[in-house]
C-alpha cells in the first residue's frame, strides 16, 4: 500500500495515538513504593524476613540464607528457637493462616550447615580491635557483625563453652548442639578470637590493653530466689544451675518426683527436662493461670503432652520433708494472684526454682560513668552505649525483653554503633518506612494454601530422649512455604500493574528490575494500585 | 452470444464474468433474479472463486459487501426499494470508505403504500450517498453497464449502483449480447485495491473525523465525483472499442439538433421518448431528447450543451419530491447556468404506471404550446383526487381547541388552509 | 519416626492469579505479562480514567494476536471502543482495523472473513467486536446471522450494560435498578425495570455455534484461555466480555477490576463455556460475596442504599438473580456452598 493514496482523515496510520500524551489529565500518580512489612517491623533482630523468602521461593536457598546472614548470623539456632513473633504479626494470618517463617529459616540456616556456605566479609580491615564479653547471643552476633564490618574482634567468656543461654538456658530437644556448634564455629572461622573460661573483670584494663571498644554482653545469669518455710527438705534447686548442670553432663539426682515453680518459658524447659532424666511426675505450680503465664502457649502444650502436671493458681506455702502445701490463689481483677487460704499438700522429692535472672554488675561498678538501674541492668543510650564512652552494652543485662532474638538484635545494633563510634560518627539507620498493613493488599491474587505443620518426634521418644522434638521442612516444604509469603509492600514482579493498565502505561524492566510508570500516558486511573497484590503502589497527588 | 434472456439473467451473467469474489444475497422484488441467477452459477461451478452469502437483510448485504470489500475481494450484492432504504446508513458509509462495490437497484417504488412495481423512489432516495449512479435504457445496457460498474469503480475507489428499472428490464426477455470471459478480462483487470484490511499492513480504516477535516473528506469526495466526469466517457468510450457497442457514458442526446423542445430521462423510458421524439419529428414538431446515463455525477456542462439550443426543457420524471416536485428537473436547472430557458417537471410512471407514447405526445404538444405547469402529474384521476381533497378538506377542522374555536366564533380572521385550494392555485 | 507422615504437598506460586509471576513457566504467564505481547490498542487513547473497554479490548485482541501468531484482522462496531481509538488523525490500533456502522460489525466480519478465503489468505482470521448496545440490540440481527451461517467469525462483546459513548442510555444488557440516563433512578421503580433484557451469550449458544464462552477483565488467566481456544475452533464463536464503565456506573476509576471481579464472585456474572449450545465447562466462585458488596460502590445504584431507607426488597431480588446463577450453573464447589 502507498500512503500517498490512502483515503485522507479517514484511514490512520498504527499506533498514531502515540502522539497523544494523556498523562495531562492526570491528577494522581501511582508511584512505587517498598512498605516495611509486617514481620520485618515486628523482628527483634531487625530482619528482612519478606526479602529473604523471596530467595527462598524461588529456590535460591544461597542467596535467601545470605539475605538472611545480613542481620542475623545463626539462622539455623533462629529457626528453632526464636518465639517468632514475627508470625504474629504475618499479614496472611488474617487471611488463612501466618507464613511458617522460622520453619523457613531454619531449613535455610540447616541447609547453610549442609552446604558449608560461608558468609563474606564485606569491609576492608579498618585497623580497629574490639573486645566483646560473653560468647552467647548477643556477644557471638556482635562479633560476627563487627568482622563483617572490618574490625578484629575478641570475645573473652567466662564459661567453659561459647554459646550462653543458648547453651545453658535451652534444652537439647529444642536445639541440637550440632547445630548450635556449626553456627558458632562458623562465626570462629570468620576470624574472631574466642578466649573461653576469661572472666573480664576490669573494664578499664581492657581498654588499657589495646581494645578501642568494648561490647559487654554477659546476660542474666543469677537466679532469683524466694522464701519458703523449709523443715528437712529434699533438695532445693535453681533452674539455671540444672539446666547448666544438664548440659555438662553433671546433673544431680532429683528423685521420682519434681516440682518446678514458676511460669515462664524457663520453667516449661525445665520441667520438660526432668521428665527426659526419668522423673515419673514432672509437675510445675505456677500462682496465676494459664492466661497469665509469661511462657508461650505451645510450651506450655508441649509439656503437657508429654505428661507434664501444671498446677494452676498455687503457691508454695511450705515444705515438710516431700510434703509441698501449696496454697490456692486466684486471680484478681488486675491480673494479680491473690491468696485464698485454702490449701493442699504435693508430695516431691525435689524443687526447681524457676523464677527467673538477674544480672551479675559487679564487674562494672567501679567503671566510671555505668550507671546500674534499680532492678539490677545496666542502662544504655539509643546507640546501645553506657556512659563510659567505648563501652557498648546489650542482651539480657541491659533492659529489654530476654529472648535469643532480642539479643540477637543487640549484637547488630551494638556493632553498627560500635562502627560509627570508632570511625568517629554516628549510626544513623535508614528511616522506616511506611507500614505495609493488610489493607494495602488485594489478597484475591493469592491462592488459598494452607500453612506446612512440621511434623513432631514421637511423645514417646519426647518423653525418654533429649532428641530435637519439632523436625524441619524439606525443600518442597520450604519452598512451598516460602511461596505462601504475600510479599507484603514489596513487588515480587507479578506483572499485575504491566497487565491491567488500560493505558499501556507500566514499563516493564526485565527480571529483577521491576516496573516504571509511563506518565507521559498514564491518565492516573489507579488500577494499578487497586490490584497490586502487595500494595506496593502508591497514589500520590500530582503537583504542578 | 446472441440469446433472448430475462434482463436479470443477462445482469447476472455480465456479473459474473466480472469475476465477483463475494456475493452476497436478500430477496427483494425486482432484483431477486439477478442474485438468484448469479447463485447458481456460483453453486453449479460456473463462476469459482465466488462466494455466495444468503444474508440475514439488505443492511447485511451491503455490511459484508463493505468488508468483503475492504478486505481486497471484488464485492457485488443487488437489492430494490425498501431494501435500499434498509440498508441505507451502509450505502453511505461504503462510499465514505472509497470501497468500489457495485450493487444492482432494480428501480422499485417505496411505501406506503407498498407498491413492488417500477418507479425510480428508490435510488432518487440515495442519489446522495456518494455513490456513481448510472441507469441503464436497455437489457443490453444494464447488463453491460456493470462491466463498466466493476472498471469505473476500481479505478476511482468509489462504489458505482446500476440502476435498473424494475420489471421492465429485469423481468424482459430480450435479446442480448454476452461477451465472452477474455473479452471482459481485457477490459477489467483484477482488481488491485487502493488499501485494505492486512495484517501485514495493519492500518486503521473507518475513523471517526471532527469538524476540523470533516469538510475537506466530503469535498474529497465530491471532487472524486468531478473526476468521474473525466473517466465515465473514456470507459464508455474504450468499452465501446473493446465490445463494439454503446454503452454507459454521461448522457445521450436525441435529435436534438435545433430542437425547441427537449425531453430529459433517466432510464428505459428513454426507448419509448426516442419512438415518440421520431414520430413527432415526423410530423414536424421540434422535438428532441437527453438520456442521462449517470445521474451521479452529474453531467453540468455536457447536459448544458446538449440542452442550450433548447426553448424549453421537459423533465419526465419517475419520482416525486413532495412538496418540490421533481428532483431531476432540480438538477438540470442547475446545468442551465446563464440560460433562460424553463425547465419543467413531468412526474409519470410512479408504481409502475405504463407511460405510453400517447401522454408523452399530449406533453409535447402542451409543452410546445407553453400550456405546460411547471410540475405536471402525468395522466392524474382527477376525479378521484377531487373527491378525496373533498372528503379531507372536512377532516382538516381538527386541531388545537383553541383555534377551532376561533374559527367557528370568527371565521374571517383565521386562514384556512385548503389543500383544494392551494392545489388550484 | 514421626506421628504423621509429612502432609501432600500442594505447589502453590505466590500471587497464583496474578498477571505474571516470576516463579511461572513463561507458558504458564498470561499474554499480558509478556513485553513482547501486542498491544493492540496502544497508549494514547482517549478512553476514559479507568476504562473497563480499552482494558478488556486490549485483553482480547493480544491473546487473539498470539493464537493466530499475528494473522488476524479486527472489525468494530460504532461505539467507545471505536470513538476512544481513532479520532483523527490519531489511532491507537497497532492491528488491521476496519469500522464501518453501528449495527453491522458481524456482517462486515463476515464479508471480510468470505475476502480471505477468496483470496487465498486462509491464515488470517477474524474478530469483530462491539459494545453491548452494538451487540444485543443494534448489532443484535447482523449477530444472529453471522452466527446462523456459522460465518468463521470471533465475536467479542464488550459488555459494560449501557450505551456509554451516547451518555449512558438503557440497553438490553442494562441490569435491574440500575441507573441510567433513560432509566432514572426517580419514581416509585427506580432505575431500570425487572423483568427485562436479553442473554446474549444464551441466545448465542441458541444457535448451536461451535463456541460461547462469558469472561471478565477481573479473571485474565481464564479470559486468555478462552480466547485461545476460541481462536483454535473455526466458524461462529462469541465472547462476552464484562468491562465495568467508571463513567456510566458512576463508580471510582481504580475499582473497574475489582467490580468485575464482584461481579463475578457474586454470581451476577457467571462465567461459563458452552460448545454446540450445550455448556462445557464453569469457573467456580472463589470467595462468594452477597451482591450487595457489589452494588453498592457504583453510583448507579445508588438510590438502593440511600441512608435510613435502604431498598432491602431490590437489593434481595438481585441477589435472587445471582443465587439462580449460581444454582443454574453451579457455581459454587459443593463443599462449599
Amino acid at each position: 500500500m502507498n500512503d500517498h493514496t490512502l483515503p485522507f482523515a479517514i484511514t490512520l496510520d498504527p499506533g498514531s495515538s502515540k502522539q497523544n500524551h494523556t498523562g495531562s489529565w492526570r491528577s494522581e500518580r501511582p508511584v512505587y513504593v517498598d512498605r516495611l512489612p509486617p514481620c520485618n517491623h515486628q523482628c527483634p533482630a531487625g530482619e528482612n524476613i519478606q526479602g529473604w523468602l523471596y530467595h527462598a521461593e524461588s529456590g535460591d536457598y544461597a542467596e535467601a540464607w545470605r539475605a538472611l546472614m545480613r542481620d542475623n548470623p545463626m539462622p539455623a539456632v533462629m529457626g528453632r528457637v526464636c518465639y517468632h513473633t514475627c508470625e504474629t504479626a504475618c499479614n496472611r494470618g488474617k487471611l488463612d493462616e501466618a507464613v511458617s517463617i522460622h520453619s523457613v529459616e531454619r531449613f535455610l540456616g540447616d541447609y547453610a550447615v549442609e552446604h558449608g556456605l560461608t558468609p563474606p566479609v564485606d569491609a576492608p580491615p579498618s585497623g580497629k580491635r574490639v573486645l566483646v564479653i560473653g560468647a552467647g547471643p548477643s556477644g557471638l552476633s556482635a562479633a560476627y557483625h563487627l568482622t563483617r564490618l572490618g574490625h578484629a574482634v575478641t570475645i573473652r567468656e567466662a564459661g567453659p563453652m561459647a554459646g550462653g543461654m543458648m547453651r545453658f538456658g535451652i534444652p537439647k530437644y529444642r536445639l541440637p548442639r550440632e547445630v548450635l556448634d556449626a553456627e558458632i564455629a562458623r562465626i570462629l572461622a570468620m576470624g574472631v578470637t574466642l578466649e573461653l573460661n576469661t572472666k573480664v573483670e576490669d573494664i578499664e584494663a581492657a581498654f588499657a590493653e589495646g581494645f578501642d571498644a568494648v561490647f559487654t554482653a554477659v546476660g542474666a545469669h543469677l537466679a532469683k530466689r524466694t522464701e519458703i518455710p523449709a523443715h528437712a527438705a529434699g533438695r532445693i534447686l535453681d533452674a539455671v544451675t540444672l539446666l547448666q548442670q544438664v548440659e555438662m553432663g553433671e546433673a544431680p539426682q532429683l528423685g521420682r518426683r519434681v516440682i518446678v515453680y514458676g511460669g515462664g518459658n524457663t520453667a516449661m524447659d525445665v520441667a520438660r527436662t526432668v521428665r527426659r532424666m526419668g522423673a515419673d511426675e514432672a509437675m510445675i505450680v505456677y500462682r496465676r493461670s494459664r492466661k497469665e503465664m509469661p511462657a508461650h502457649e505451645f510450651e506450655a502444650a508441649e509439656a503437657e503432652e508429654e505428661g507434664v502436671l501444671i498446677h494452676w493458681l498455687r503457691t508454695i506455702k511450705g515444705i515438710e520433708g516431700a510434703d509441698f502445701t501449696v496454697e490456692k490463689m486466684v486471680v484478681d481483677a488486675d491480673g494479680r494472684p491473690q491468696p485464698t487460704g485454702e490449701t493442699e499438700v504435693l508430695e516431691a522429692d525435689t524443687l526447681v526454682l524457676a523464677l527467673g535472672q538477674d544480672v551479675d554488675t559487679t564487674f562494672l561498678t567501679r567503671v566510671e560513668g555505668v550507671q546500674i538501674a534499680k532492678d539490677g541492668v545496666v542502662s544504655v543510650d539509643a546507640h546501645m552505649m553506657t556512659g563510659r564512652p567505648g563501652l557498648f552494652a546489650g542482651g539480657d543485662m541491659v533492659p529489654a525483653e530476654r529472648t535469643v532474638t532480642v539479643a540477637i538484635g543487640h549484637g547488630k545494633k551494638a556493632a553498627r554503633n560500635i562502627d560509627a563510634w570508632l570511625r568517629g560518627g554516628v549510626a544513623d539507620p535508614a528511616p522506616k518506612q511506611e507500614l505495609a498493613a493488610f489493607e494495602n493488599l488485594n489478597t484475591w491474587y493469592y491462592d488459598d494454601a494452607p500453612r506446612s505443620v512440621q511434623a513432631q518426634l514421637s511423645l514417646i521418644r519426647r518423653q525418654s530422649s533429649f532428641d530435637e522434638v519439632v523436625e524441619g521442612l524439606t525443600e518442597e516444604t520450604a519452598q512451598y512455604e516460602a511461596r505462601r509469603c504475600m510479599s507484603c509492600g514489596n513487588c515480587f514482579e507479578c506483572d499485575n500493574c504491566f497487565g491491567v493498565c488500560p493505558d499501556n502505561a507500566v514499563i516493564k524492566l526485565g527480571p529483577g528490575n521491576r516496573f516504571k510508570i509511563d506518565y507521559d500516558y498514564c491518565k492516573g486511573c489507579g488500577i494499578c494500585v487497586a490490584e497490586c497484590p502487595c500494595g506496593a503502589i502508591r497514589m500520590e497527588p500530582e503537583v504542578d | 452470444m446472441l440469446r433472448q434472456i430475462e434482463g436479470s439473467q443477462g445482469i447476472a451473467e455480465a456479473v459474473a464474468l466480472c469475476r465477483p469474489q463475494v456475493v452476497c444475497a436478500y430477496p427483494i422484488t425486482p432484483q431477486t433474479h439477478i442474485v438468484e441467477g448469479v447463485g447458481a452459477m456460483v453453486k453449479d461451478g460456473r463462476l469459482t472463486n465466488c462466494e455466495f452469502i444468503n444474508v440475514e437483510s439488505e443492511f447485511a448485504a451491503m455490511s459484508v459487501a463493505i468488508g468483503a470489500s475492504a478486505a481486497g475481494a471484488r464485492a457485488y450484492t443487488a437489492t430494490a426499494s425498501q431494501g435500499l432504504l434498509f440498508m441505507a446508513e451502509a450505502v453511505y458509509n461504503a462510499a465514505g470508505l472509497g470501497l468500489p462495490i457495485v450493487m444492482t437497484v432494480g428501480n422499485r417504488a417505496i411505501g406506503a403504500p407498498i407498491n413492488i412495481w417500477n418507479d425510480h423512489s428508490d435510488s432518487m432516495a440515495l442519489k446522495d450517498a456518494g455513490w456513481i449512479q448510472l441507469y441503464a435504457e436497455t437489457n443490453q445496457e444494464a447488463a453491460d453497464l456493470h462491466i463498466i460498474a466493476f472498471r469505473l469503480a476500481e479505478e476511482l475507489s468509489c462504489p458505482v449502483m446500476v440502476c435498473v428499472d424494475g420489471f421492465i428490464l429485469t423481468h424482459a426477455f430480450e435479446r442480448i449480447d454476452t461477451p465472452t470471459q477474455a473479452q471482459v478480462d481485457a477490459f477489467l483487470p483484477p482488481f488491485s485495491p487502493v488499501q485494505m484490511l492486512d495484517p501485514d499492513d495493519p492500518y486503521s480504516i473507518g475513523a471517526m473525523v471532527g469538524p476540523e477535516a470533516f469538510t475537506e473528506v466530503r469535498y474529497l469526495a465530491h471532487q472524486k465525483q468531478v473526476d468521474a466526469l473525466e473517466v465515465i466517457p473514456r470507459v464508455a468510450a474504450e468499452f465501446q472499442a473493446a465490445f463494439g457497442r454503446e454503452a454507459g457514458g454521461l448522457l445521450r442526446s436525441y435529435r436534438v439538433d435545433g430542437a425547441e423542445t427537449v425531453l430529459v430521462a433517466l432510464g428505459s423510458i428513454n426507448g419509448t421518448i426516442k419512438d415518440v421524439v421520431d414520430a413527432e419529428r415526423a410530423k414536424g414538431v421540434s422535438v428532441g431528447s437527453v438520456c442521462i446515463g449517470s445521474f451521479r455525477p452529474f453531467p453540468l456542462a455536457e447536459l448544458h450543451d446538449a440542452l442550450a439550443g433548447a426553448k424549453r426543457v421537459v423533465c419526465i420524471e419517475k419520482s416525486l419530491a413532495p412538496g418540490l416536485g421533481g428532483m431531476l428537473a432540480s438538477n438540470v436547472r442547475m446545468a442551465m447556468r446563464g440560460l433562460t430557458t424553463p425547465v419543467l417537471t413531468v412526474i409519470a410512471g410512479l408504481g409502475g404506471r405504463p407511460i405510453t407514447r400517447t401522454g408523452l405526445t399530449e406533453v409535447i404538444r402542451a409543452a410546445g404550446a407553453d400550456a405546460l405547469d411547471d410540475v405536471t402529474f402525468l395522466d392524474l384521476n382527477r376525479p378521484a383526487i377531487e373527491a378525496q381533497l373533498t372528503r379531507s378538506a372536512g377532516l382538516r377542522e381538527s386541531g388545537p381547541i383553541a383555534e377551532n374555536l376561533l374559527k367557528a366564533l370568527n371565521p374571517g380572521l383565521v386562514r384556512r388552509v385548503s389543500p383544494r385550494k392551494e392545489a388550484g392555485q | 519416626m514421626t506421628d504423621d507422615t509429612p502432609q501432600k504437598v500442594r505447589f502453590y506460586q505466590t500471587g497464583t492469579h496474578t498477571v505474571g509471576n516470576r516463579l511461572m513457566d513463561e507458558a504458564a504467564r498470561t499474554v499480558q505479562a509478556s513485553p513482547d505481547r501486542s498491544n493492540a490498542i496502544t497508549s494514547g487513547h482517549r478512553a476514559c480514567q479507568g476504562c473497563g473497554e480499552a482494558l478488556g479490548a486490549r485483553y482480547a485482541l493480544d491473546a487473539a494476536m498470539r493464537a493466530s501468531g499475528g494473522r488476524m484482522v479486527a472489525v468494530n462496531a460504532t461505539g467507545c471502543l471505536e470513538v476512544f481509538t481513532t479520532p483523527s488523525p490519531e489511532s491507537s490500533w497497532q492491528i488491521a482495523w476496519l469500522h464501518s456502522v453501528f449495527g453491522n460489525a458481524p456482517a462486515v466480519a463476515t464479508g471480510v472473513a468470505a475476502a480471505m478465503r477468496m483470496r487465498g489468505k486462509t491464515d488470517v482470521r477474524v474478530v469483530a467486536q462491539g459494545g453491548d448496545g452494538g451487540t444485543t440490540d443494534i448489532g443484535f440481527g447482523c449477530l444472529s446471522g453471522m452466527f446462523e451461517r456459522n460465518d468463521d467469525v470471533l465475536y467479542i462483546c464488550y459488555d459494560n450494560e449501557a450505551y456509554m459513548n451516547t451518555g449512558v442510555q438503557r440497553s438490553s444488557a442494562t441490569p435491574p435498578a440500575a441507573r441510567t440516563a433513560t432509566t432514572q433512578a426517580i419514581g416509585p421503580h427506580p432505575g431500570n425495570i425487572f423483568g427485562t433484557g436479553k442473554n446474549m451469550p444464551r441466545i448465542a449458544m441458541a444457535h448451536n455455534i461451535p463456541y460461547v464462552a462469558t469472561a471478565s477483565v477481573a479473571d485474565l488467566h481464564d479470559l486468555e484461555a478462552k480466547v485461545t481456544r476460541a481462536m483454535s475452533i473455526g466458524g461462529a464463536r462469541y465472547i462476552h466480555i464484562f468491562v465495568p464503565c467508571p463513567l456510566g456506573w458512576g463508580s471510582a476509576s481504580h475499582d473497574t477490576v475489582k467490580l468485575a471481579r464482584l461481579a463475578v464472585e457474586s454470581g451476577l456474572f457467571p462465567l461459563f463455556e458452552a460448545e454446540h449450545g450445550e455448556v462445557t465447562a464453569v469457573k467456580k466462585i472463589r470467595h462468594q460475596v452477597p451482591v450487595e458488596d457489589y452494588l453498592r460502590p457504583q453510583g448507579r445504584f445508588r438510590h438502593l442504599f440511600r441512608e435510613g431507607h435502604e431498598d432491602r426488597p431490590t437489593i434481595e431480588a438481585i441477589q435472587r438473580m445471582a443465587d439462580a446463577n449460581i444454582r443454574r450453573y453451579g457455581l459454587v464447589e459443593e463443599d462449599a456452598a
